[in-house]
């Protein structure tokens, strides 16, 4: 029998995996994607872990979905379905709460009731951001120039660049080098007065890093997700129907449908590598599938440690990959619910519910919980974002059930004494304790809970110490030092060998764009 | 003083905004929250509850109705069975389209007829000379559509009917929690969903029947901006938006012809004597001076219009009915009469009138876009209707 020949072999069916694998297929590159589990989507996948029950397992909001890839691959039509996931409320605990409405009528409204300076502040705020967005969202689909490089390619792309920081004029390009070195705390300190509003808008910022909201760093973190909001037009931000797994299968079907195959169940222990060029994938089977394209969705230490031999490489890359930070720094925990959870701030059924609910009382609230990371425990009280997917979607529960999705942080990967099950169940259980302070009828509703600490992150998805992000979004490691310099631009040292995952510029959350400028790099370089 | 239908009680205590608009001279909530968004997310996602009672609704009995029915609509009204529905134009004399509506044969000799503008003058009119009863039942008779993937689930609770056995465009009476009602396996959206006639004075417990059993579900109460959201991506024209009844128009520019508004599938080519059969015949022949097709307007051209002036794209979340200009090389060759953002699809859709021969699918139009009070063009692509067409559609 002879084994079919691929043009590219894409390690890991991540959504990048699978983003990069449509865009070679589309280009004619025969392409094969193998991933270790029985299911693709890495992190973005939706499983029944209780029957009956859907869980978008560990992603579970769609923002930064690149539309260019929406479009390219027309997603729409093999399942891309975003419905709108509307408000944000913020319980306190003088039992008042903090609401983001979709109307920015009512938002204001609410806000006035706590400051009347936030709500005016608000508006230019707003505007500020929808420029420091504009500033930065070029780079998103740009190939990163390296400026130490005099190459005709890097003087074309930091030019480019130039011109559009200049074109930024003093006071924006001012704001953003505040945003690029402040704590999100210390920027939003400048703009806001109310305490649970600042802690609500600063939670963006540590999401997926191990940084607390008075963090230097964090701010710019703010501003990653604020990206979203400038495609506002396109409205790609919202609940995927079927949970994030939706949005996988989508991509997977647009890649089939260009050609591509994509094997499940297919777990590559290595690159085969024959005189520094890539030639094939060896399966934990010993089955070998050869290819004159390799190319790695997995994080950075996987991909130039695990999957290959680091003894070939350049020596100041494997140290930066040593040194490359992961940290996992949240955990998740997915509860089948019997009924709606009672928020003692706003009793009953109410709009809230189709909302994300973010537990941010205060910026204090947040620096104790990551007081506590810092020294390797998990927060006693931790910062929460909390959706409800079936009463968005209720295809996600059998009718009148309903699922809750609860992203928590911070749960230390480098657990003092390591993680067990004890510790996980523990962290369940401060988890649950702490939202029953907000929702105290929650724990009598619990008809199946799944608690996911950074180890379980890592043991199902494979990703390096849990990070979700494939590495923090922290200033050092982004943009043309993403994963290391030198090695940013999805190449690596082995001929035929490329990365394509969120450990690449720009970076994590379901956006797709690491594997899609990997694809074009690809296309541009190995045609 | 506009009137009111028999759900108002209900609906009026949820609109959030007050944002009140007109249909058929009854006063109808655009939306119930501010704006559509998730109104509309309900149609493609869960199930959309609309109240379309100020449909003109008319009941035809007697010997002649079948023969009043075939006389006045273009389909054929022998075809027509007993518990099917047709949707169906009526034209003039000369074949211009007078309304577009749908036609239940509730049994041999009764039809239920449902119509945008009034039509009791022109029932009447056609009624010269036979033996037959019409009944204006516009306002004892309350309407709700229940529209959506799981419209089917919320309904097959409430009604001892089998709603699986309910075809696409059949009519059924059943109950719902013991409410007599008359359910059509129809709508206005190109989605799996229903359409339920109810006597006037049970219309209260009906929605709260549908609301109580729907819940579960995601049942949403919603308003016109979302159903014209839904209809626009389903390709479904509209009176007095998309085209003129030839009885309202005001210079004969203004009328059309069924094959010039994407209804020429509705004209057999073998049915005998009806209003407008001679015109058409003609125009069969002869081919169609306009098309309505739709218009997919191109991204990334529209993206760079605003991007001159550093601004993000402008999309309202609201579908707009204005007279848009739409050309080729430079000349303008027709309009586009509505539009909006399509969710479900990511693009900004359009329906439009073209000239002959530019509405062939495939073709590169212009058309007019305000970005920044300067008018621009942008580029969009004729695309046969509907855009958006699920299978559940007709499952």
């Amino acid at each position: 029998m002879t084994v079919p020949r691929y043009d590219a072999i894409v390690i890991g069916g991540g959504h990048n995996g699978l983003v990069a694998a449509a865009y070679l297929a589309r280009a004619g590159k025969k392409t094969l994607v193998l991933e270790k589990r029985p299911l693709v989507g890495g992190a973005a996948v939706t499983e029944q872990v209780f029957p009956g029950f859907k869980y978008s397992v560990f992603s579970y909001v769609v923002s930064l979905l690149r539309p260019e890839i929406i479009r390219d691959l027309d997603l729409p039509k093999h399942g891309l379905q975003i419905l709108p996931l509307e408000s944000t409320v913020t319980p306190l605990d003088n039992g008042d709460y903090l609401a983001g409405w979709a109307d920015a009528d009512e938002t204001r409204e609410e806000l006035r009731r706590h400051s009347k300076k936030d709500a005016d502040a608000m508006a230019i705020f707003g505007h500020l951001m929808h420029h420091m967005a504009m500033a930065v969202k070029p780079i998103l689909g740009m190939i990163p120039p390296d400026p130490t490089s005099l190459s005709p390619r890097d003087l074309a792309g930091l030019l480019k660049l130039g011109r559009h920081f200049h074109g930024l004029g003093q006071e924006h390009f001012h704001a953003l080098h505040k945003l690029m070195t402040m704590s999100s705390a210390d920027y939003l300190d400048e703009w806001f007065e109310f305490d649970a509003l600042k802690a609500t808008k600063s939670a963006s910022g540590i999401i997926g890093t191990f940084l607390g909201p008075r963090s230097p760093g964090s701010a710019y973190v703010l501003l990653h997700h604020y990206m979203g909001e400038i495609d506002g037009a396109f409205r790609a931000w919202g609940f995927q129907k079927g949970g994030t797994g939706a949005i996988s299968e989508s991509i997977a079907s647009a890649a089939k449908a260009q050609g591509a195959t994509i094997r499940t169940d297919a777990s590559v222990a290595q690159v085969i590598v024959k005189n520094g060029r890539a030639t094939g994938v060896a399966l934990t089977t010993g089955e070998e599938i050869p290819a004159s394209l390799v190319v790695s969705g997995l994080d950075p230490r996987l991909t130039f440690t695990r999957l290959i031999d680091p003894k070939g490489l350049p020596g100041d890359l494997v140290d930066g990959i040593r040194r490359y930070k992961f940290r996992g720094s949240s955990g998740k925990v997915n509860l089948a619910l019997s009924g709606l959870p009672d928020f003692t701030c706003m009793p009953g059924f109410g709009p809230h519910l189709r909302g994300a609910i973010s537990v941010s009382p205060s910026v204090d609230y947040l620096e104790r919980a990551y007081d506590d990371a810092k020294y390797g425990e998990f927060s006693r009280h931790p910062y929460m974002d909390v959706v409800i997917p079936s009463m968005i979607d209720p295809g996600m529960a059998p009718p009148g059930k309903h699922v809750m999705s609860i992203f928590v942080q911070y749960a230390p990967f480098n657990l003092n004494g390591g993680w067990n099950e004890a510790k996980r169940e523990a962290f369940g259980d401060a988890v649950v304790g702490t939202l029953a302070r907000y929702a105290p009828n929650l724990p009598s509703l619990i008809l199946h809970r799944q608690v996911l600490t950074p180890d379980d992150i890592e043991r199902i998805t494979g990703l390096t110490e849990g990070n979700i992000f494939q590495g923090e979004l922290a200033l050092q490691q982004l943009f043309f030092l993403r994963p290391v310099p030198k090695w940013a631009k999805y190449k690596t040292p082995i001929e035929g060998y490329w990365q394509c995952g969120a450990g690449t510029h720009p970076g994590g959350g379901i956006m797709g764009a690491s594997g899609r400028l990997a694809a074009l790099e690809i296309l541009k370089r190995a045609p | 003083m506009l009137k009111s239908t028999p759900f108002h009680p209900r609906t009026s205590a949820l609109v959030r905004a007050q944002t009140w608009r007109r249909w058929s001279g009854y006063q109808m909530a655009s939306s119930y929250d501010p704006h559509p968004d998730r109104e509309y997310a309900a149609v493609r996602s869960a199930a959309a509850l609309f109240d379309v009672s100020p449909l003109h609704k008319y009941l035809i009995g007697g010997k002649d109705a079948a023969r009043l029915m075939d006389r006045m609509i273009t389909r054929d009204v022998a075809k027509l069975k007993v518990g099917q529905v047709y949707y169906t134009p009526w034209c003039d004399a000369r074949g211009k389209v007078v309304d577009d509506g749908t036609l239940s044969r509730l049994d041999e000799a009764t039809f239920r007829l449902t119509s945008a503008d009034s039509s009791w003058r022109w029932l009447h009119m056609n009624a010269v000379g036979m033996d037959v009863t019409i009944e204006d039942v516009t306002e004892t008779v309350a309407t709700l559509a229940l529209q959506g993937p799981l419209s089917r689930d919320i309904l097959s609770q409430l009604a001892p009917y089998d709603m699986g056995k309910l075809k696409y465009f059949r009519v059924a009476k059943t109950t719902i929690r013991d409410i007599p009602v008359s359910i059509s396996r129809t709508g206005y959206t190109g989605d799996l969903g229903y359409e339920i006639w109810v006597d006037a004075e049970r219309a209260l417990p009906l929605w709260d029947a549908l609301i109580e059993g729907g819940s579960p579900y995601g049942i949403t109460p919603a308003g016109v901006w979302a159903l014209d959201i839904a209809r626009i991506e389903a390709g479904l024209i509209m009176l007095d938006v998309d085209y003129f009844s030839s009885h309202h128009a005001l210079i004969e520019s203004r009328k059309s012809t069924p094959f010039e508004i994407n209804l020429g599938w509705a004209v057999p080519k073998d049915k005998g004597p009806f209003n407008g059969r001679a015109s058409l015949a003609a125009e069969r022949v002869r081919g169609a001076a306009w098309g309505f097709v739709g218009l997919e307007i191109d991204w990334v051209s529209f993206e760079t219009l605003f991007a001159a002036h550093h601004l993000p794209p402008a999309i309202s979340n609201v579908p707009w009915r204005v007279s848009v200009p739409a050309y080729v090389g430079g000349e303008q060759v027709g309009y586009a009469t509505s539009g909006c953002w399509s969710p479900i699809l990511k693009k900004p859709l359009a329906l439009a009138h073209l000239r002959r021969p530019h509405f062939a699918p495939g073709t590169k139009v212009d058309v007019e876009v305000t970005v920044e009070h300067t008018r621009q063009r942008a580029q969009a692509t004729v695309r046969a209707l509907p855009f958006f067409d699920p299978p559940r559609k007709k499952s």
